[in-house]
This record gives structure tokens, sequence and C-alpha cells, in this order.
């Protein structure tokens, strides 16, 4: 089919053009613009009539003067380059050099918008990753083919906790590295910075391609970056067998240059501003990980979602929460009082969880352990809320004995070094080393054969 | 109905709403779009413009590609074949999808719901002879579905006359004739293994029956303090993370439902990966046949196309009220109703629709109404009382019941399950919160739970619940002025609420002793914990002080129970009952001798 080129631009406004008079311009199309000044940008057709024709402009739309405006429909979808090439590549949210270095060459080129993996055709994830982070492999353990966000907030260290787990992450007893897809999204260059020095430094870089939209790119880019970066991710994963870990940073960028698009084109809004289709616009990136029959390779995912002022319950989080196998939370309270990594477990849950551990996976006595920890630490925060109230010398014994718990369990457990990679064996008699200081009968979670293997108190 | 549809085109394409240009076409009629043929369905007329809802994406649609109406609204194949199948939001089969086009699901695939090449072993009826009337769910016949489930061959709602043909016993496949029927026009209707139902239409049914029989689910928290019917309606509401998709699950594995149909809409594909990869393995504690045999599963993911996943809800709900007209008792479980709910929102909001509240159309209530009114308990025409038991999923915003579809599903169902935050961060499993939640079912239930397993099920449930509210109102006293503030007997009414919450309420999914427990155990349990606390509240009364009570061993076995014996192994849980009592016997003469020696 011939390419169609016109000049009727109706309108511009937030990020969009509408073109009159473009029969049978199909939906969902790759769209070029001239600005008719020698500059070019992309788009794509988001609503399409034989009268009119709504273009998403991935630059933005300003400075776009309508009587200068061309606009091409380029007749394809909009698609990415892919070869093993791409390994060490910067790229943007439509897969073009940003490094540089000349353009991806190759025959593959695939759809960025992707279509729903069969139910039918998933494998359930189940293969232990370790991470050497005693509250991600201890209590909520991360699997391959597993999405498992990090919930953070500004000034806490999402950002080398995602980059410890890149160096560290692999799967027990193998030493089989991941290849890293990262997808940056409105973050600032000092961030960006960070990824790419840490993936140098630890010589990672090589098996890493980066996607990147800084925080004064486009906002409309945003919106098909983590598209474009999930379909090289498919490419590494089902095409070149290779397990990889995609790192999303951050969600809430693209949220909200979703909600500008979404005002700009009059959606009805749901929740804050959001339109009512961002849990759908969501799930479709996050449901791209996971694990398929037959396939070697698999996509593991840690998106990172900072929530607007450390709220849970903003739609960002709470809809990733509903789409994501779980969450990594970090708290503003543990980071100051100087803990590292400062995760809060109580309302982290990792759901895959529990096909990922036990004999054959980590330990026997793992699921036990990491349930009665958790009824523990419940208790103790508790207590430890208690004595705010009433002072720590009017507690009972048995109180004081939680209250120290909370304390050790904060210092020891959950904190531990930027580079402190502990195996899962240490992490457990870590645990058991702390869960001793309580006397037997208080641990009922555990199974007295486990007790009787691994208790270390003398008490009870 | 099928006469000759007029071609059309296309006019516009916004996301899944496709506007066509077709003249004649009726509301609600499916209707073909496109090169690729993506199948939709007619939600508005004006003129002769119709307003299509896609259940597959519209990328590379064109202005001016062929429309095409096909003259029946959106329907189901209800026949043998069914069980043990995943389908998709509109009961396309994923299995022969996956084998057809890979991985990822291609668009425009027209696969029926049932296979087509299958043989099914019938067995006409014997009491059935050419000659006699036959209308509505009239039993044709038998085909053996599964080892359990005998499927029976139905004559569909809408036809009656006379039977003047029935097939002998053998092997047929869906599409071959099994019987004929002189209608009122005096045609000729030959039957088949299977028919089709529109999915909006609820089927009909000779009337509503008032029989009460308890829906089992093998959870204590459920069962023994808000318990369900079979037919009831209930809702399970809770903010991600809290339980809900697990609450579920473990009623599809256990409750004493004959058929289950779990509908995936708009949540996560591994949690039907879950479901398909485990009840193949797992066995039915009422059958002891594997789990699959008895479940279908509609999954509709969250990333699947949105106009399906309102469908999703329909296509469950049909199949379920057919099973049901066989006289089986289905238990659907639709996880999650928000999910519906929102689609429901995306359509109407690109369709310009005056939004009412969180962008929700003003119709939003009577479409919640209506699915759950296609749950409950009949008799059919022919085989007997059914039911359907709907239970639905819902994931409010923010965890904020308040939002609009917790707030209108409250208004409509009967037993609301409500999950905790709170208790689901402090893992206590199930987070059902016993004071928000509510069971319009507990007088109906108590008359079984007195005849079946014993006559005190009542109090004691009654009893748990004083205990627990009084710890609440302890543990805000503390909480004000610290535990030293406790009397002794106050201290033992916390340790009492504590044995109820670990001993009883907790109950892991995960414990492969624990994850299912039989109506017997869950008494013993209750009343084990009850009454360890009754007899510690004597030896209180008379000066024992509550430490000397608090670190007998005794109290953590008493925690431990659940998942130390089976179902089978109640006489366990009794015998540990009498050790206690034994253990504050002892107490109790010791205490005593002190007293007198002083
Ligand atoms: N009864 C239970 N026993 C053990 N674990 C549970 C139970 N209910 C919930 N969980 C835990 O909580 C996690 C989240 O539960 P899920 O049902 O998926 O939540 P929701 O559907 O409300 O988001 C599960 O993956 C599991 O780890
Ligand atoms: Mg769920």
């Amino acid at each position: 089919m011939s390419i169609k080129e016109y000049r009727t631009a109706s309108e511009v406004r937030g990020g969009l053009i509408l073109v009159r008079d473009t029969p049978g311009v199909a939906f969902g199309d790759r769209v070029r613009i001239s600005d008719g000044r020698g500059g070019t940008r992309d788009g794509q057709v988001i609503r399409a009539s034989n009268e009119e024709v709504m273009i998403l402009v991935f630059e933005g739309t300003d400075d776009l003067d309508l009587e200068a405006v061309w606009v091409r429909f380029l007749d394809e979808p909009v698609e990415i380059a892919l070869s093993p090439e791409i390994l060490g590549r910067e790229l943007n949210g439509l897969g073009e050099p940003r490094d540089g270095r000349p353009p991806i060459l190759s025959h593959i080129r695939r759809p960025v918008g992707g279509s729903a993996i069969n139910p039918a055709a998933r494998s359930y994830p189940r293969e232990f990753i370790q991470t050497g982070i005693s509250t991600i492999d201890g209590l909520n353990s991360l699997v391959r083919g597993q999405k498992l966000p990090i919930f953070s907030g500004s000034g806490l260290p999402h950002n080398r906790l995602a980059a410890q787990i890149v160096r560290q992450a692999k799967l027990k007893d193998e030493d089989s590295s991941f290849s890293i897809v990262f997808a940056a999204m409105g973050v600032s260059y000092a961030d960006a910075k960070f990824f790419r020095d840490e993936f140098a430094s630890s010589g990672v870089l090589r098996n890493v391609v980066m996607f990147v939209n800084l925080a004064d790119d486009p906002p409309v880019e945003r919106l098909t970056l983590p598209r474009t970066a999930l379909t090289a991710a498919e490419y590494l994963a089902y095409d070149l067998d290779r397990h990889v870990l995609v790192v999303m940073t951050d969600m809430t960028y693209y949220a909200e240059a979703l909600r500008e698009v979404a005002t700009a084109k009059g959606d009805v809004p749901a929740r804050k501003g959001y339109p009512g289709y961002l849990y759908s616009d969501l799930a479709e990136i996050y449901e791209r990980c996971g694990r398929i029959h037959e396939r070697h390779g698999s996509i593991t995912m840690m998106p990172v979602v900072s929530m607007p002022s450390d709220d849970i319950t903003h739609p960002i989080p709470d809809l990733t929460g509903y789409i994501t196998e779980g969450q990594i939370v970090l708290s503003r309270e543990l980071q100051n009082q100087g803990i590292y990594p400062p995760v809060h477990i109580s309302p982290s849950l990792s759901r895959l969880m529990k096909d990922g551990i036990g004999k054959d996976d980590t330990r026997e006595d793992h699921p036990k352990v990491a349930a009665q920890l958790y009824a523990l630490y419940a208790r103790a925060l508790e207590t430890r809320n208690l004595a705010s109230i009433i002072g720590a010398d009017e507690l009972s014994e048995r109180d004081r004995r939680y209250l120290k718990f909370a304390d050790d369990f904060d210092q020891r457990f959950v904190g531990q070094g930027e580079s402190e990679d502990r195996s899962i064996e240490a992490t457990l008699n870590l645990a058991w080393e702390l869960m001793s200081a309580f006397p037997r009968d208080a641990l009922i979670r555990l199974s007295e054969t486990e007790i009787a293997k691994y208790y270390q108190g003398d008490s009870g | 109905m099928s006469e000759q549809q007029n071609k059309g085109f296309v006019r516009e394409i916004n996301g899944p709403i496709v506007t066509i240009d077709l003249p004649g076409i009726r509301s609600g009629e499916q209707v073909r779009i496109g090169e690729l043929g993506l199948v939709g369905e007619v939600i508005s007329l004006a003129g002769r413009e119709a307003v299509v809802q896609t259940y597959e994406s519209t990328d590379g649609v064109r202005p001016g590609e062929p429309a095409e109406g096909l003259g029946w609204p959106l329907s189901v194949e209800l026949g043998p074949g069914l069980l043990g199948e995943i389908f998709d939001g509109i009961q396309r089969p994923l299995e022969k999808i996956a084998l057809e086009s890979g991985d990822y699901i291609r668009r425009g695939l027209a696969l029926p719901g049932l296979d087509r090449e299958k043989r099914w072993e019938f067995e006409p009826n014997p009491e059935l002879a050419p000659g006699q009337s036959i209308g509505p769910g009239t039993v044709l016949g038998t085909v053996q579905e599964t080892e359990t489930i005998q499927h029976k061959i139905l004559v569909p709602p809408d036809l009656t006359g006379e039977l003047t043909e029935l097939a002998p016993g053998g092997e047929y496949r869906v599409e071959d004739s099994i019987a004929h029927l002189r209608d009122a026009q005096g045609h000729s209707r030959h039957l088949t293994l299977f028919h089709r139902w529109p999915v909006r239409k609820p089927r009909p049914y000779r009337q509503r029956d008032d029989g009460i029989s308890p829906l089992i689910t093998g959870q204590r928290v459920i069962d023994s303090f808000f318990p369900q019917l079979k037919g009831g309606k209930g809702a399970v509401p809770g903010p991600f993370g809290a339980g809900k998709t697990v609450v579920q699950q473990q009623i599809a594995r256990w409750s004493n439902a004959d058929i289950v149909i779990y509908v995936g809409c708009g949540e996560r594909g591994n949690e039907l990966v879950d479901v398909l990869e485990s009840f193949p393995q797992l066995e039915d504690p009422y059958t002891g046949r594997k789990l699959m045999e008895k479940t279908l599963l509609v999954a509709n993911t969250s990333n699947m196309p949105v106009v399906a996943r309102e469908a999703s809800v329909y296509v469950g709900l049909t199949m379920a009220e057919y099973y049901r007209d066989m006289g089986y008792d289905v238990v659907m479980l639709a996880d999650s109703t928000s999910r519906w709910a929102e689609a429901l929102r995306e359509v109407s909001g690109r369709l310009g629709q005056m939004p009412v509240e969180e962008g929700y159309p003003a119709y939003l209530a009577s479409r919640l109404a209506a699915i759950y009114e296609r749950a409950g308990r009949v008799e059919t025409y022919h085989a007997g009382a059914g039911s359907v038991t709907l239970i639905g999923a819902v994931s409010p915003p923010g965890g904020d019941f308040s939002e609009p579809v917790t707030s209108h599903t409250k208004d409509i169902i009967e037993t609301f399950w409500a999950l905790s935050k709170e208790l689901a961060d402090a893992r206590h499993y199930p987070s059902i919160d016993w004071v928000t939640s509510f069971s319009g079912h507990v007088q109906a239930a108590a008359e079984w739970w007195h005849k079946e397993v014993d006559r005190h099920w009542q109090s004691r449930r009654t009893e748990a619940l004083a205990l627990l509210a009084r710890d609440a109102e302890l543990s805000r006293i503390v909480n004000l002025v610290g535990p030293e503030a406790l009397s002794d007997a106050q201290r033992w009414q916390l340790e009492g609420a504590s044995l109820i919450k670990e001993g009883v309420l907790q109950q892991s999914a995960l414990d492969e002793v624990d994850t299912f427990c039989s109506p017997q155990k869950q008494f013993a349990l209750l009343d084990l914990a009850l009454s360890t606390y009754d007899k510690g509240m004597t030896l209180i009364e008379i000066g024992v002080p509550v430490s000397h009570l608090q670190d007998l061993p005794q109290l953590a076995k008493a925690r431990r129970c659940k998942s130390m014996y089976t179902s089978e192994q109640v006489a366990s849980i009794n015998d540990l009952a009498r050790e206690i009592d034994e253990a504050f016997e002892s107490i109790r003469l010791e205490y005593a001798k002190q007293h007198t020696d002083d």
C-alpha cells in the first residue's frame, strides 16, 4: 500500500494531533510527523475514522505549527529492530540509539504492543532466585518469572537495592547470570548514570540493554518505552534462550504520563485523575513477564514504584499491587534508623514463594521459619507500639523479650551491607539464632521436628 | 433469525469500541469485523450505525473494512466436554488455541467451545419413548462426562414438542443428532448432545427452592463463623495481598459442591496456571477423584482484552446454570468482580456515557444485582434440586470498602467475608475479619450443624465471638494504661482469645494437614479452645495465678493441634482436651492442698 501523507492537521493539544480527511488509516499504526522546519517526530494512531484520526506524538506536541505540519502514515505498527547486538546498547523508547552509535540493523522487527500470553501456555514459576538479601530470600522469596516490584518513596534507596539485586541475583547452586533489560522512565540524569556506572563497574554492561527516557525527555515517549523494553526482553528470553531480569524505574512517572495523555483525550477519570483503564494498561506491561512451556528463557521483572507521599493506597502502587506477584516495601522509618536495606516486611509479600522454597529448593524448614518470623515480628511491633505509649519499663518480662527481638531483627536480619551477599542458609541460620531467644512453646508455627533440629535456645 | 445478513463497513475505531455502518443489525448481536474477523457485540444502535464492543484488540483495523452481523447474541455451547477445560472470556478453548496459535493468542481465531471430534457414550433415557411430549429440561439421556460426573443431556429451555425419535445407546459426537421432536407448528427439530444458550439471558427453571444445605468449604472461619449455603451469594472484599484469591481457591478445592467453575476475571495469569497445574493432582475429599474432573476454568486475565472480561462472568454463569439444571450443586468463583465492573466502566466511558461515581455508569448497581440474582437454589424442570452458589472477590481501590463496587455488592449479597490488611500483614490467614464480616445464614446453618455435628455449635460460636469482642476491648485498655492494669481474669480472657485466633481461626492453605478441615474437626478445635478457656477461668476464680496457666505446655499444643491431627483424627483432639482437663484438675488439687496446708 502506498504511504499516505497529509497536511490536514486540524488540532493540537497535550501530546495529541487531530488530522482530517484521512481515509483508511489503520488503528495503532505508526506515524511520522514533519514539523515543517526539518524536524520529524514519531506518533501512533489512537483513534481512526475516515473523517478524522487522532495521533499520539511520542516526542510531544510542543512548538508544533498546525499550518506547517505534514503527517505521513507509515502503514506499519510501532516496531523495534532486534538482534543480539542490542546488548550493551542504550536506546530510547522507540528503540533508537541514545549512545551515539549506529541504529540496530536487523530483519527481525517486532511490534512493541505485544499480545497476551495464553494462560494455558504458561508454566508456574518455581525456581528460587537467591538475591543475597535476607528479607527477600528468607521472607519474600523471588522466583524466576515473577514480577516483584519495589515500593519506595523519594529519597529511599530503591536504586541501590535494585542494583544490589542485579549484582547478586543467581539461581541457587548455579552461576549462570541474568541478562538485564533496564527501562528508565522519567528518572533523573543522576539516577540513570548511577545504573550505567553500576553495570559498568560490576562488569555486566555487555549483558545489559538500557532503554532510557529522562525527566527532561518527552513524557509521551514513556508510554511506549516499557513496551519497547519488554519486546526486547521477550526477544532475549524466547529467541535467545536467556533468563532476563527487567528492572523498570519509575512506574510512577509512566502512570503520570498516561494520565497526562488521558486528560488531553478527555477520558473519564476514576481515582485521582487517573483513567479507569490504568489497571489494564499496567497489566499489559506487567503480565508480559513469566515462564512459558518449553521455552528455555524467562522474564523476571522488578519494577520500581515510588509511592506519592509514601501512600501505598495511591492508585499507582495500589493497582500495581493488584497485578504483580507481591511487593517489597521500603520504609522511611527504618531508613531513618540507618538500616539498609530498609525493607518493611509486614506489607511486603511474595505470592510465588510457596512453590519455590522448602526441601527441594532451599531448606525444609524455610516455609515455617518464614511464617514464624512474621508472626513474631507482628507481635513484636505491637509490643514496640505499646512500649512507646506506656514506656518499656511497664512491660512484662514476656513483652520485653518481644521488644528486644524487634530491635535485633531490624538491626541484624533486615540490616545488611550493600555488598553483603548472604546465602539462603546464612539467612535461615540467622533466623534461628534470633528465634531462639524465645522459649520453644512460643514458636508454635514451627513443627516439633524442626525445633528439635535447629533450635539453639536453652529455655523452655 | 438467520435470514440473509447485510454486509456493512467500519466507520470508526476507538480502542475496543468500533462504530460500524450496518443497517438492520440488532442490539446484542454478534458481529465480525475487518479482514481479521474480530468478534464483537453490538451495544447500541443509532440509525444505520451500530456501536460494537470487540473482544479482541483492534490494532490494524481501518475505517472501510467490512463488518458482518452473525445473527445471534453472545452464546455458549453447552454439552459434554466442558469439565476439565480452560476457556477464554468468550468460551474459546485455550488449550486448543495454544496448539493452533502458539504461546500468544492470535486474533480472529474462531474455535468452538466443545470438541467436535470427541465421541461420547450416550445412554438414552429408558423412560422416554417416541410419541411422548417433551419440553424444557427433559432428560434425553446421559453421558459419563468424567468418572464422577454424569452429564444429563437436556432438551433446551426454549423447545417443546413431541418426541419422534430417540437415538439408541452408542458413541456420538456433540453435533450428532440424538433425538428428533416435532414442535407445535409441526416442524421437525433435531437435538444433539449440545445446545447453545445466550449468556446474558438467565436459564429458566421450574421454581426457586427453599431447601437448606450448607456449602462446606473446610475453612473454619467460613463454615464455623460465617457460613455459606448452597445457592447463596457471597463476596470476599479485601485490598491486594489480603487473601481473596486464596479464599476462592480454597473453596474451589475443598467445598462440597459437585461442580466448580472458576472465573479468573481480569486477574493474574499465574493464578490460573496454579489451578491448572495443581487440580489434576489434588484429590477431592468427597469423591477421592482428581479435582480437575469437576472443575472448569474461564480465564480472561488482566492483560487480555477488556471487553471479553466483561463477558467472562456471564459465560461462567451460564455454564454454572447448565450444570445446575442437571440437578448439581455448582459453586462459581469470580475473581474479581471489580475487574468486571471496571470493564463496564471502560466501555461506558468510551461511549461518553455520564459517569455517576468514580467514573462508573449509573447502571453498575443494577447489573451487579442481576448477576448475583442468577445464583440460587432451584427446582429444575426434571432433575430435582440444583444450585448455583456465587462467590465474588471484590478488589476495592486502596482497600476502601466505601467505594461503589464494594458498597453495592454489600447490599446484594448474604455472606460477606471482609479481609483485613492488618490481619494479613500479621500473617493471620485467612484474614477474614470477624468484626466486619457477616453471614445471613447462621440460623439456617445451625440446624444442619446441630443435627450433623454437635448441638452446641451455635452457642459455642457465640461464645467465641463474645470472647473475641472482649479481647478487642481489653486490648484497647492495655494500649492506654498498660497490661499491669488488667486483672488475672482479664489476662486469661486475652489468652483465651489468642487460643481461638491461633488454634481455630488461623488456617494456612499451605499446611498439608490443615488446609482442609472437616466440620467435625472444626467443632472439636473450637470446643477445645473454649473448654480450655472455661476450665482455666474456674481456676483463676479460685485464685490460681494466670502465669501458672500460661506456662502450661498444653496450651502450645492446643494451638498446634490443628496441624498435628487430620480430619480423620478428631479423637486425638478430644484426647488432648482430656489431657488439658487433667492438667487443670491437678493444678486445682495442688492449689486446694496448698491452701488447706497454709
Ligand atoms: N489461608 C492462607 N494460608 C496461607 N497463606 C495465605 C492464605 N491466604 C493468603 N495467603 C498468603 O497471602 C498471599 C496473597 O493472597 P491472595 O489470595 O493472592 O491475595 P489477594 O487475592 O487478596 O490479592 C498468598 O500468596 C499467600 O502467601
Ligand atoms: Mg487475588
